[in-house]
């Protein structure tokens, strides 16, 4: 396995404990479907969370939120959508967030977590 | 946060608007979103500001950042905003202290790496912000010359962003080369080099003009006056040659033409790089295939001044003026009346100021042989009649001076070198024959003679009692319209002027009536 699919998956359970701690319910994890996949999927009282989230190991190639492209939060609601109706499940709202990690040398993270991207 | 605001200025023509640059930073993902009818060039200052600002070691919020620019209905154009933008999500980040910026106006370019780059129109911007009440201005070094011209600003020029915001922080600069610039403007003696050199280095001067004195003369009472020429002859006559000597007997600008036309030169991006201030009068010779937009000004994006206003107070030399397409030569006749030029583009329209004198040069006929001679012109009189009619009309109707080039002999080269005068001369009777006409004309709006309206001909500037006779008869026999007569009374008092008399008599008419037929000589 790769190293940095090592780092992802690592900034994936951080990400998970950390929304947790926030509150929220995890639903998914990784749930994929023809479209592609999403992170994670979590619920805030009646709000379905699609989560995606981004590791980094230095800012060589600019920060992690900023990998996040328009074309990528609109694919991100599409999944969304899919993933409630392949559950069947109603919410009042559907909410794309996006949690950035960074990892430094000491092998120290920190989380950046912005709510509601688009 | 706070939002952050900078000022920056918006050109439209040569007339420059404040504009107010907001900058907020949300949270959220990050980018950069500008809004404000900003063009391409503008919107293209996103990645420019960001890798100028990573590259000046300052750190690029990691947020959603929204800059407005405000006036909101008002076109933007150009890459003039960048710096005030850049310092604005600076400031909106905390890292450059508000309170430095107020009552700056920031223009200026930035390049990938930081440095500051010049922009076009400087000066015309500079006079906006002083007008605006803006006391202190932050430009690109290479500018600074420029910005100094105004008076009562002072202009803090910089190489690069990182320089000018170590001097807004107060902290000392890294280098000589970095160092934030103070100048207060309009403190600084400006001078161009004389025109008589020109580019090339030759020197110009009336006396080469050899074997056309009835040409010389028409030029000194066009550059004493102000008024319109046509010159007429065979190829290798001087057609060209007098033209361009032209601006040589006419006075240097007075200091609020010369801010006039360094404006205009500015916003076109001609300004030499030597002195700032363009104090001779300019002298402008567009080829016979430009479009009407070279000659008038336009173009879709950031409109250009065009040959009539890079000519303003100067001269505009048409070479070969029937092979003008006749809608361009038509479009001359707005700014032959009104002494502007008017652009209206959506959303806005410009005004570039375009008082010129225009000089036509035409061969009699396609062929261009001429009469007499021992190679005849072959021309039949349908197309000689035809090649001018191009010209004719309006536009003819409008020049005051009609001078025919007849070919000349070695002799008569010979013989009239004891009579040509050099340019200093003739510029100094034009200088004397000005001041007259100023004098007279102190209480009036006008400058010139060419510039009296035809009622104030009649009413206060009536030429002497039988004066009027000659252009009367000519009117009678409809070899002159009316406004033809008016034409004609102008010059009169030009010719009048020069000759040092009061007012003009029966023969400064007749030699004016003479001019405007083109039959003297």
């Amino acid at each position: 396995m790769a190293d940095k699919d090592d780092l992802g998956r690592q900034g994936e359970q951080l990400a998970a404990e950390y929304l947790q701690q926030a509150g929220m319910r995890i639903l998914d994890r990784n749930w994929r479907c023809a479209a592609g996949e999403l992170d994670i999927v979590a619920a805030e009282r009646r709000v379905l969370v699609a989560c995606e989230v981004k590791t980094r190991s230095g800012l060589g190639f600019g920060s992690p939120l900023e990998a996040v492209s328009r074309r990528k939060q609109a694919r991100l609601r599409r999944l969304a959508i899919c993933w409630v109706n392949a559950h069947g499940v109603l919410f009042d709202e559907v909410r794309i967030d996006v949690i950035g990690l960074l990892r430094d040398r000491a092998g120290h993270f920190t989380i950046e977590h912005v709510r509601g991207v688009s | 946060m706070p939002v952050a605001r900078t000022h920056a200025i918006a050109l439209v023509g040569v007339e420059g608007h404040a504009v107010e640059i907001e900058a907020d930073i949300q949270n959220g993902l990050p980018g950069l979103l500008l809004v404000g009818l900003p063009d391409t060039a503008l919107r293209e200052a996103r990645d420019r500001i960001r890798s100028a600002i990573v590259n000046s070691a300052e750190q690029w919020p990691q947020r959603r950042i929204t800059v407005g620019l405000s006036p909101a209905s008002l076109p933007k154009r150009g890459s003039g905003f960048d710096l005030g933008i850049a310092v604005a999500i600076l400031s909106a980040a905390n890292s450059v202290p508000a309170a430095a910026l107020d009552g700056v106006a920031f223009i200026g370019e930035l390049g990938l790496d930081g440095q500051l780059r010049p922009v076009r129109g400087v000066l015309p911007a500079m006079a906006a912000a002083a007008a605006s009440g803006f006391r202190q201005v932050a430009v690109p070094r290479a500018n600074a010359a420029e910005a100094a011209l105004v008076p009562g600003l002072q202009v803090f020029s910089a190489n690069s962003l990182r320089g000018l915001l170590s001097w807004l922080r107060g902290e000392p600069t890294a280098g000589e080369a970095d160092s934030v610039q103070i100048t207060e403007g309009g403190t600084e003696p400006t001078t161009t080099p004389a025109n008589t050199l020109r580019s090339d280095g030759r020197k110009l001067d009336l006396a080469d003009v050899l074997g056309q004195p009835v040409a010389r003369r028409a030029a000194e009472i066009c550059a004493a006056g102000g008024h319109h020429l046509c010159l007429l002859g065979p190829p290798g006559a001087g057609k060209t040659m007098l033209a361009e000597r032209i601006p040589t007997v006419l006075p240097r600008l007075e200091k609020a033409a010369a801010l006039e036309v360094t404006s205009i030169h500015s916003v076109a991006g001609v300004l030499p790089d030597g002195g700032p201030l363009l104090t001779e009068p300019p002298f402008c010779a567009p080829h016979h295939t430009a479009t009407k937009a070279a000659i008038v000004g336009g173009g879709s994006g950031l409109i250009h001044p065009g040959a009539a206003s890079l000519a303003h107070r100067g001269c505009l030399f048409l070479d070969e003026a029937p092979e003008f397409g006749r809608d361009v030569l038509d479009a001359l006749r707005q700014p032959l009346e009104s002494g502007e030029v008017v652009v209206a583009r959506l959303g806005m329209i410009a005004r570039f100021p375009a008082r010129f004198t225009l000089v036509l040069a035409a061969n009699p006929c396609p062929c261009a042989k001429g009469s007499g001679g021992q190679a005849a012109c072959e021309c039949s009189p349908t197309v000689r009649r035809r090649y001018l009619a191009r010209l004719s009309g309006p536009l003819l109707d409008r020049v005051d001076l009609k001078v025919e080039f007849l070919p000349v002999s070695r002799s008569e080269l010979l013989s009239d070198r004891k009579f040509a005068e050099p340019s200093a001369k003739v510029a100094d009777r034009v200088a004397a024959a000005r001041q007259r006409a100023a004098d007279r004309l102190r209480d009036t709006p006008w400058q010139l003679n060419a510039e009296i309206p035809g009622s104030e001909l009649h009413g206060h500037f009536r030429p002497a009692p039988g004066a009027l006779s000659p252009l009367e008869r000519a009117m009678d026999l409809g070899q002159i319209s009316a406004r033809g007569l008016h034409r004609v009374l102008r010059v009169a008092w030009t010719v009048a002027d020069l000759a040092g008399v009061s007012r003009p008599t029966a023969d400064h008419t007749t030699y004016a009536l003479g001019l405007w037929m083109g039959r003297v000589g």
